[in-house]
């Protein structure tokens, strides 16, 4: 076993242990296909738990988004998300000749599968905000790439704004139905009905 | 009877082990055969939660024999990862909010491992009083500093019977494994099967009496079951199992029986105080599909045990002066 996959295993079930990380998968079978995941965005443990609840075959081709300016500095810090998480790094200040979706867009076309909090930033309860467009974006640029509303419960609990050890509270995470942007729908309508597939999974029983 | 008692201790496992894992064999396969028939579907729902209750026996027994054969450290830590757990899902269905977050972290990562160290350190005196005592006092302290007074009595009150189910009671377990009596030295883990065995008949006589019985259940806000004559049959059986195993402890048959009439009370009456735990949290069964928070089931596995253990170890300490 090599170092990475050591430090990996070494997360994934330290997550298991902290918050059980369970994967409830309603809309969709947890299959080998190409999908961007959406999910809520509530704490930095949000990434680390719906990778640990994925199945393990999963993992490798699923790459979460980081912002360059930070996970890159510091020996550690990129290590950890280049080599085990297999980030995929968007700058957050914008120059003009360069698509920040760039980067997102090229790992589509590599064939991984991605995991992005389409709100951009942490919210602190309650309902999701607005989204943002970047999602719309990718599901034009990309239609035949799965868009799986994802519903991340508890995790707040587990560690709040502030707070750098967490409490062993279990968490889910629910994979819905995938949705695919409709003929003639525009920005807003679609992100509209992606935030709602994702709230909607709230409520949903087994 | 008598002769069985002077056997040595390895013969006594291997006879002990011969009869418990051939009596969950037998249940397993009539519980299968059971389940080809045609079945109303009361009878499906009774088999399932039968089916249930056996699994439940046969990890607890698994549990017991892995704890034998690696020995009283190993049996602790593994009493205390179970602790663990169960605390975890209790925690997940308390309203906590931020302000507890220090109180918890101090639960989890303090007073769970400094109580099985204790238990396992057979520093029994400063045992009995860490959590009742000091716990008590520090985690609301650490409430307090977290600055919110919003339902403050009711948010400490949760962590504090928390940790005095999960983790004090379940302690006690370990406990059983380690404690001395003259002329039952390394014995301790025939104590824990005691309680185990003697907890789980009871709960499984139990069920199916209420079942049969139809009684008027007692408080059927909280249970539709629970009647006060079912409850009898199962101490009746609780007792009757303790006296069939006198000759693993360190009592008398008579004693043998009455403790195990106690163990099997308490531990059927804290399946009754889980259940109303259950409707307060608005969880009707604890299973893994039961909510979206998924708690695992746990809880209401070794609840009877938590409750059951102190009571047991308390009794037979004082009795005997170990």
């Amino acid at each position: 076993m090599t170092r990475v996959e050591f430090v990996g295993l070494f997360l994934s079930t330290l997550a298991r242990l902290i918050t059980g990380a369970q994967g409830h998968w309603y809309g969709c079978p947890p299959k080998a296909e190409q999908r961007i995941y959406f999910a809520n965005h509530q704490s930095h443990f949000d990434w680390v738990l719906i990778w640990a609840s994925l199945p393990r075959e999963l993992r490798a081709q699923t790459r979460p988004i980081a912002a360059r300016d930070y996970w890159t500095n510091g020996r550690f810090k990129h290590w950890l998300t280049r080599e085990v998480f297999n980030a995929v790094y968007v700058s957050r200040v914008r120059t003009d000749d360069e698509d920040p979706l760039e980067p997102l867009a090229e790992a589509l076309r590599n064939g991984d599968s991605l995991v992005i909090f389409p709100e951009g930033t942490r919210g602190n309860k309650g309902d999701p905000q607005a989204f943002k467009a970047g999602l719309f974006h990718l599901a034009e640029q990309f239609p035949e790439v799965q868009l799986i509303p994802t519903w991340i419960d508890n995790v707040q609990r587990v560690m709040p704004k502030g707070e750098v050890v967490p409490v062993p509270i279990l968490c889910s995470v629910t994979f819905g139905a995938p949705i695919q942007v409709e003929a003639g729908e525009d920005k807003r309508a679609f992100l509209g009905r992606a935030r709602d597939a994702v709230i909607a999974l709230q409520t949903v029983d087994a | 009877m008598g002769a069985l008692r002077n056997l040595t201790v390895t013969q006594q496992i291997g006879l002990l082990f011969v009869i418990i894992f051939g009596v969950l064999t037998l249940a397993t396969i009539a519980s299968f055969l059971r389940s080809l028939g045609q079945l109303t579907s009361e009878q499906a729902s009774l088999h399932e939660r039968l089916k249930r209750d056996l699994r439940a026996v046969w990890i607890g027994t698994v549990l017991f024999w892995v704890s034998w054969v690696l020995g009283a450290f190993v049996a602790t830590l593994l009493f205390a990862v179970v602790s663990f757990l169960a605390f975890r899902e209790f925690i997940t269905l308390t309203h906590t909010r931020r302000g507890d977050h220090r109180a918890l972290l101090a639960a989890f990562f303090l007073v769970l491992p400094i109580q099985y160290s204790l238990a396992g350190g057979r520093a029994f005196d400063l045992f009995s009083v860490f959590i009742p005592v000091y716990a008590f006092a520090a985690l609301p302290i650490l409430a307090a500093l977290g600055n919110d007074p919003t339902r403050f009595l009711e948010r400490t009150s949760k962590i504090q019977w928390g940790t005095m189910v999960c983790v004090y009671g379940m302690s006690h377990a370990p406990a059983l494994l380690l404690l001395d009596f003259k002329g039952y030295e390394k014995r301790g883990a025939f104590l824990v099967l005691y309680l185990v065995l003697v907890v789980a008949c009871a709960q499984i006589a139990q069920e199916i009496a209420s079942r049969r019985l139809r009684r008027r259940p007692v408080a059927r806000h909280i249970s539709r079951s629970f009647s006060w004559r079912a409850w009898g049959i199962g101490v009746l059986t609780g007792a009757l199992v303790g006296g069939l195993l006198y000759w693993v402890t360190p009592f008398k048959a008579p004693q043998a029986v009455l403790i195990g009439a106690i163990a099997a009370g308490c531990g059927t009456l804290g399946e009754l105080v889980m259940k109303a735990l259950k409707r307060d949290a608005g969880v009707r069964r604890w299973g893994n599909r039961a909510s979206v928070t998924g708690a695992v089931g746990l809880l209401d596995r070794v609840a009877p045990l938590c409750f059951a253990a102190p009571v047991f170890f308390h009794s037979v300490r004082w009795y005997f002066g170990a």
